[in-house]
């Protein structure tokens, strides 16, 4: 490592694969029974490329963030699969393996992340105890301070302050400083779990411009997780929607937002309220999220799919590709509307 | 400062359900425990609102600007360090604010409340019929049996079907969205003529968001109730709310008919706050409003515009003048800024 200013995506050429997820089948046993958390999940983030996962409490998002960092609780068990980044296998390492590379390739930033920091000391030397840890050689306290700045700079943060405390910052302040954390080491990848979900509109939309930002001047690869599809429209090139544990729709955001092919995709658009376009009638989607210890038979959708057919009930939908870029796991997607934007 | 009373712009006949005048709330903040505080903070400072009865009212602001406070002290969970609350009560209006505790169950018999989480605002250890009939049970309304059915009925009413299979069910056994449910049905057991809700669903999925929200816009239109919803997410308050009142700092700074407001802000503070919304359409290019820093506490504020030290429009009158009154812009539009 040459410069210790430079702060830059250590992956590889945009647009080549970088993080593979391939059939990941990850179960939670309790007492009642297995719990189908993420089943048959199959995705790749490129190089350069921030793509978002969405969907509602329970879907399996954050379980595929965990195993992605593979900090899964100890009742979790993954059956089948693979998550591979550059080709290498993160299942097969070994803890220690596993340790090096977490904020070095792969680092996040999580929901309430900015109430995580240890109030009793300085944010500057937080970040500096992950350069320690995690950077690949012995830096002199100088050079670590240095860096330090030049990460505060990137997320807007007067460098002077990184010798104050946590409670001396605001929420928004603290966010700013842990996605300075997050891009301490050079990560490959950031996983964004639910970044801005406990702040302020205002503060939120300044995070979101910041990310979106260093994502496209590094070339960073980001996961966004979120259960707002606005905050990822807002941030994102490529969407998965989860359902019960299911990737049932992958797309280029505009394609999904647009012309959604999965009936969940469009229900979850037309029940999201907006301050902008006509005020329409929203439309609740029926029942509540299965229970994952019994799934229901075949789509896992289909209790509550307005656009159900016989098929459905039977047997289960992969996802298959229907469009340039556009997969989706349904029997019947020809039937699902186009919405075409909000203006309409 | 302003003694405009706001109209509620629905051109009502009938006066007012609810009337606030000149509300005020400081908290002191004490350096030692010996010492009489003399700083405070302003959590609402001067406002006044009216709500027509049917109405919704949407009170909206980021976080510690007041909106929840305000809640507080109309449900009298808070108490008001000065201003009036008047409530119609049968055709007479009675000051909350200095109400007799000999007359406080007949307040709470009108005034009823929601809570954000449902995980916690119902009682683990009762059932759903002790919490929806426990307010009839304090107000001694009907005999035993007679509550019975009007609870079976309310649990009807919001979507508990059938009514039998959850009387006798605890929290823990219903998700999120039926807890919600029960607070709703609790709320309303007791023909209240207003409910404060803050933020009702935000602790809800989107899927389970709507037919809450659905559910308490046919609650209101059948049971004749107005509302103060209190929300951080505009869209929500313009989905709810007839009027949307803006907050920034303990003080409305804009208020106005919902649509009017979103289509036509004028105060800086909200265009700000418009322009932050995230947008669920890719293909949309919202207009960035930039303002400075972030929001401060309102302790001991300078007598000023609260908004003057991130206004990108503040001249010398708003350095050198009181928080500005309310200007009238029509149709029940009023905003408080000196540069319109």
């Amino acid at each position: 490592m040459a410069n210790t200013l430079q702060i830059e995506s250590r992956g590889g050429r945009a647009g080549t694969p970088l993080l593979e997820v391939q059939n990941l089948v990850m179960h939670y046993g309790t007492k009642e029974g297995d719990v189908s958390a993420v089943e048959d999940v199959t995705f790749t983030l490129n190089n350069g490329e921030a793509i978002g996962l969405v969907g509602e409490s329970g879907c399996g998002k954050t379980s595929i963030a965990l195993t992605l960092l593979r900090l899964l609780p100890d009742n979790s068990v993954i059956k089948s699969g693979d998550v591979r980044l550059d080709g290498e296998s993160l299942l097969e390492l070994d803890e220690e393996q596993m340790r090096r590379r977490r904020w070095r390739d792969v680092s996040m930033v999580f929901q309430g992340a900015m109430n995580s920091w240890n109030p009793v000391y300085r944010i500057g030397d937080q970040i500096r105890e992950a350069l320690r840890l995690h950077w690949p050689e012995t830096l002199t306290y100088q050079e670590e301070t240095d860096r330090i700045a030049a990460l505060f700079e990137l997320v807007g943060l007067n460098p002077l302050t990184m010798e104050r405390y946590p409670h001396e910052f605001s929420g928004g302040m603290r966010q700013r400083a842990v996605i300075a954390m997050a891009l301490s080491c050079n990560p490959k990848v950031i996983i964004a779990d639910e970044p801005t979900t406990a702040l302020d509109v205002i503060v939120q939309d300044q995070i979101l411009r910041e990310l979106k930002k260093i994502q496209q001047e590094l070339g960073m690869s980001i996961i966004y997780i979120s259960h707002d599809i606005a905050v990822i429209a807002e941030v994102t090139e490529r969407l998965g929607v989860m359902y019960a544990g299911k990737l049932v729709e992958l797309g280029s955001t505009i394609d999904v937002f647009h012309r959604p092919k999965h009936p969940y995709s469009y229900l979850l658009l037309k029940s999201t309220p907006s301050i902008t376009g006509p005020r329409r009638k929203l439309a609740p989607l029926e029942g509540e999220p299965p229970n994952l210890i019994q799934p229901p038979s075949g789509c896992r959708f289909h209790p509550r799919c307005p656009f159900v057919i016989e098929q459905c009930i039977e047997q289960e939908p992969q996802l298959t590709t229907v469009a340039d870029g556009h997969a989706v796991a349904c029997w019947n997607w020809q039937e699902v509307p186009e919405i075409g934007g909000l203006q309409k | 400062m302003s003694d405009t009373v706001i109209d509620s712009g629905a051109g009502t006949k009938t006066g007012p359900l609810l009337r606030v005048e000149n509300l005020r709330k400081l908290y002191p903040v004490s350096k030692s425990l010996f010492r009489e505080a003399h700083d405070f903070v302003h959590a609402v400072d001067d406002i006044s609102f009216e709500i027509a009865p049917g109405e919704s009212l949407g009170l909206v602001g980021e976080s510690g600007c007041g909106k929840s406070t305000t809640g507080r002290m109309l449900t009298k969970l808070t108490d008001a360090t000065s201003g009036q609350i008047l409530l119609d009560d049968e055709g007479e209006m009675i000051d909350i604010a200095h109400i007799q505790r000999s007359d406080m169950r007949r307040f709470r018999r009108r005034v009823q409340m929601i809570f954000q989480d449902p995980f916690e605002s119902l009682n683990p250890r009762r059932t759903v019929y002790d919490t929806v009939a426990e307010s009839l049970t304090v107000q001694r309304i009907g005999s035993v049996q007679e509550r019975e059915e009007r609870v079976a009925a309310l649990l009807h009413h919001v979507g508990l079907t059938p009514p039998e299979s959850f009387l006798f069910r605890y929290p823990h056994e219903l998700s999120g969205g039926q807890r919600q449910r029960v607070a709703i049905a609790r709320a309303l057991v007791i023909d209240p003529t207003f409910l404060v809700a803050d933020e009702p669903t935000s602790m809800l999925d989107v899927s389970i968001r709507i037919s809450i929200m659905d559910l308490m816009l046919k609650l209101a239109a059948e049971f004749n109730v107005s509302y103060l919803y209190i929300t951080h997410d505009l869209a929500v308050a313009r989905y709810m709310c007839d009027r949307i009142a803006v907050m920034y700092l303990g003080k409305i700074v804009e208020i106005g008919p919902t649509e009017e407001l979103l289509a036509n802000p004028r105060h800086p503070y909200t265009r700000a706050l418009l322009s932050a919304v995230p947008v669920p359409d890719p293909g949309f290019k919202r207009e960035r409003v930039d303002i400075k820093g972030g929001i401060s506490k309102a302790l001991n504020p300078p007598p000023v515009c609260r908004f003057l030290e991130r206004c990108p429009k503040a001249t010398d009158q708003c350095r050198t003048n009181d928080h500005p009154g309310f200007d009238d812009l029509g149709n029940g539009h009023f905003v408080a800024c000196y540069n319109l």
